[in-house]
């Protein structure tokens, strides 16, 4: 815990960014960007600003993706046209993993720091990350079915990410059970912080045991085991699903904020500037 | 290429289109909820503050 004199900064609601850098006078500017940016007026005016910027490359990225990965990538020699379907199942797959992972650093920054806009960025992501997983899981069952000839089998890989979608869930319901906010913060993210644990296990678990999933597609640079014609959509549509869940995040963390900060008196000159 | 054997996806037509069908579906359902949860809340903090003012 710190004893840093701007580390109470943030339990004050209705501070700007602009006093709290006043309050903190000789204590270094080391730390001012950050407790700008986790102040909530001035995260909930930058989400709502950055929302845009994320949105459209990612529908254009999308765009470009779709039409490399399912019209100008060629067939695989082995798995045919199925193959296509890597570019939703694989971006599903690694952002399940990746919102998880900025979610239990949300969950850890907002318990350690008792930064408030830690546990509002946690709850505002976990519903992306377990919608993420119910695509990967899904969409991994559709190519199970012609590829190894079954819809689910109880092997590692799928195993362990149907847990991680058992913790998103978990998350959630935990968080849902408490009526008070700040109880529901604490208990919920105790939990995102220890499902952490998942993470790796999903990632490797392809090397680590003998799985019925294929291994990573695209992580060998050195030696890649795919055309390059095959993976630069894939490519896209990563940064696109990446983009595109960072917009819905600003959406989220926006509601989120509104809905923790409804007494503090930055919220009425912001209100009025916008439209329902 | 013609149209047919594009969405005949050399056979897998049906496991494709379903899984992007999917996708597509999740991804705008994610957004929209977002947006419309947004709205409803920014509403309900409008109006609570309008009530707050009224009062004296």
């Amino acid at each position: 815990m710190s004893s840093h004199p701007d580390s109470r900064a943030d339990s004050r609601a209705d501070s700007t960014a602009e006093s709290q850098a006043a309050a903190a006078p000789r204590t270094g500017t080391r730390w001012l960007w950050f407790h700008k940016l986790s102040s909530p007026p001035y995260a909930f005016r930058t989400s709502g600003k950055l929302r845009p910027w994320f949105l459209w490359p990612a529908l254009i990225l999308m765009a470009i993706g779709l039409y490399g990965g399912l019209v100008l990538a060629p067939a695989d020699y082995q798995q045919k046209d199925a193959f296509r379907i890597i570019y939703v199942h694989v971006p599903a797959g690694i952002l399940s993993l990746q919102v998880y992972i900025v979610m239990a650093i949300a969950a850890a920054v907002g318990l350690i720091w008792r930064i408030k806009l830690g546990h509002a960025l946690a709850a505002a992501i976990a519903p992306i990350g377990a919608w993420l997983t119910v695509l990967c899981l899904a969409t991994g069952s559709i190519y199970g079915k012609p590829m190894w000839g079954t819809w689910w089998e109880w092997e590692p890989r799928l195993t362990s990410e149907l847990i991680m979608l058992f913790l998103y869930l978990g998350y959630m319901a935990l968080r849902n059970s408490f009526d008070d906010v700040q109880r529901a913060d604490r208990a919920a993210d105790v939990l995102a912080i220890v499902g952490v644990v998942n993470v790796p296990i999903v990632k490797y678990s392809v090397e680590w045991w003998t799985s019925l999933h294929q291994g990573p597609t695209f992580s060998k640079l050195d030696a890649p085991s795919m055309a390059a014609s095959m993976a630069w959509p894939w490519v896209l549509m990563m940064l696109a699903f990446m983009l595109y869940c960072a917009a819905v995040t600003c959406d989220r963390l926006r509601t989120e904020i509104l809905k923790r900060e409804r007494n503090a008196s930055w919220l009425g000159e912001q209100l009025k500037e916008l439209k329902p | 290429m013609n149209l047919t054997t594009f969405f005949a996806m050399g056979g897998y037509g049906a496991y494709i289109w379903s899984c992007y069908g999917l996708t597509a579906a999740v991804l705008i359902f994610m957004a929209w909820r977002a947006r419309s949860e947004l709205k409803a809340e920014i509403t309900r903090a409008q109006r609570r503050s309008v009530i707050a003012e009224q009062q004296p």
